[in-house]
């Protein structure tokens, strides 16, 4: 009972995200996929104690899934005469383990579909590809498990019905449609980033997840530079996050981590990642916010941070993909180059309206007015910057700076 | 799958079917853009419409019959016309779509046809 049950669980664990996708690509029914999934694994449960696990769980779970589909939809085309349950009809011949074919990488390109909103597109893979429930994920984006699966019933039903492409786009598409995908993950990480400070487990977990969508992605997409750039990025952050809070979970600013807490082995991986993407020879929003970490893991061996380095790599990245964060991080970087004048020039550009209520922007005009000697100015952003704090423990560390 | 176009225009773009200096220009567009989709073998079926000054909106309320002068709803873009192609997927319509002339200058939506009704069971 328990091999059943945990080869039940470990198949559902890895297989998941493969057997929605297989079952979904021709019909596009990822729900009608899910449910059927969600029956074959009830019946694995029923039967793998009684006849024993099948040589090839991941084949059998398939075939009593697609049974399942087949018959669901008989149900609903012939009149509700009973029918015999095929669930469990026609499974697969032990003998061989059959190869189940991959095509997650579909999947993934139809949940980060441009007529799919921007916002459902990483809840659409955390849940079709890792198999993530509503609560799970509505928890981590801070909307309440019923209104989060309602959005994603929603989402799935306008893949269906509106007969979304289960194919790799044309290569003329191709980088712009990858990137969707990759802001997705990275949205994932970003939220299971954000979320180290409340100590919620599960949220911290999302970050666990996105890193495993990105090493997919690697796997999947092994000629494109960007996949493993934003592996390599998610990876040295990862790689610091024991150092990144003391005891006491006061937050502890990049500069005065402990890094002997850095995971080496994260690190080293990441490297390597980046190095393999800059053998591709472009230039490439995540390969370019990795390179900049990269400088960062350095300082425990050359004893300093090379600001020099990371104004260019800054620099390049506010050009070539600009944003509030690339600026704000070219100011930030200015200032500690001892290049506080050119900071604000930087600062100084931004529109009112787009950073009133943006507190990285505060910090960053906080820490250039104090290095041009302004003390008071430089008092009062920190001020409006605790203010629009959310995290405790980040509010804890700007009140010592005041 | 069945999608219908639906092709949106503002009103300087009706304004030039019958403009003497534009109207060469604006149908060769559409022309254009007909030919390609025709020739592609995808058109259920396709009409350009009459400008929106021609459209007359009825509504019954209470038993009512009110009619009214102009489209149901007054927008900056009107529909101007509209086609219904087969083609396998979401994403080949929305080709389709932006090769539309308006796409470039009003908004094309894409629609899928609802599939027929099954016969109710007797």
């Amino acid at each position: 009972m328990d091999l059943a049950r945990d080869t039940a669980e470990r198949v559902a664990r890895e297989s998941y995200g493969r057997l929605v996708a297989l079952l979904a690509a021709r019909s596009r029914d990822i729900a009608g996929a899910e449910d059927a999934l969600a029956d074959a694994l009830v019946a694995a449960l029923r039967t793998w104690p009684e006849r024993g696990v099948p040589a090839s769980p991941d084949a059998w779970l398939l075939t009593a899934a697609r049974n399942r589909m087949r018959n669901a939809y008989r149900h609903r085309t012939v009149t509700a005469a009973a029918e015999p349950d095929l669930l469990l009809l026609h499974l697969p011949d032990d003998s061989e383990p059959q190869a189940i074919p991959d095509e997650r990488l579909k999947l993934l390109f139809v949940c980060a579909h441009p007529a799919i909103e921007a916002g459902i597109r990483t809840p659409l893979m955390l849940q079709t590809i890792l198999g993530l429930d509503a609560a799970r994920i509505g928890s981590a984006f801070l909307v309440s498990p019923a209104a989060m699966a309602q959005r994603l019933v929603r989402a799935k039903a306008k893949i269906k019905e509106a007969g979304l492409r289960f194919e790799v786009p044309f290569p003329a598409e191709l980088p712009e449609r990858i990137a969707e995908i990759l802001d997705a993950i990275y949205a994932a990480y970003g939220v299971g980033w954000d979320g180290h400070h409340g100590g919620d487990a599960g949220i911290r977990d999302l970050a666990q997840e996105a890193i495993y969508l990105g090493r997919l992605l690697v796997s999947l997409l092994p000629d494109e530079p960007e996949a493993k750039g934003l592996l390599a990025l998610m990876l040295y952050c990862e790689a610091r996050r024991a150092a990144r809070s003391d005891a006491e979970g006061r937050f502890i600013p990049l500069e005065r981590q402990d890094a002997r807490l850095w995971s080496r082995d994260l690190i080293a991986e990441a490297e390597a990642l980046l190095i393999a993407a800059s053998r591709f020879g472009t230039f490439g929003r995540f390969q370019c916010e990795a390179a900049i970490q990269s400088v960062h893991v350095q300082r425990p061996l050359s004893g300093r941070t090379d600001y020099s380095a990371l104004v260019t790599l800054y620099r390049l990245l506010a050009e070539r993909h600009p944003s509030v964060g690339a600026l704000l991080g070219y100011a930030a970087v200015l200032v500690e180059a001892g290049r506080a004048a050119e900071a604000r020039a930087v600062l100084e550009s931004f529109p009112a309206e787009e950073v009133r209520t943006h507190q990285p922007y505060w910090v960053t005009l906080a820490r250039m007015q104090d290095a041009l000697g302004q003390r008071d100015a430089a008092a009062a952003s920190l001020r409006t910057a605790i203010g629009l704090t959310e995290s405790e423990a980040v509010r804890a560390f700007l009140r010592t700076l005041l | 799958m069945q999608y219908m176009l639906l092709l949106t225009e503002p009103e300087t773009e009706f304004a030039k079917r019958n403009h003497p200096e534009h109207a060469g220009e604006y149908w060769a567009g559409w022309n254009a853009f007909l030919g390609a989709i025709a020739q592609a073998g995808i058109i259920v079926n396709g009409d350009g419409l009459q400008g929106p000054h021609t459209a007359t909106t009825v509504r019954v309320r209470d038993g009512k019959r009110m009619v009214q002068d102009g489209p149901f709803a007054d927008t900056k873009e009107q529909l101007g016309g509209y086609f219904v192609i087969e083609v396998p997927d979401l994403d080949t319509a929305l080709e389709w779509a932006a090769r539309a002339p308006s796409a470039s200058y009003a908004s094309v939506e894409v629609r899928p046809v609802l599939p027929p009704m099954p016969k109710p069971a007797a």
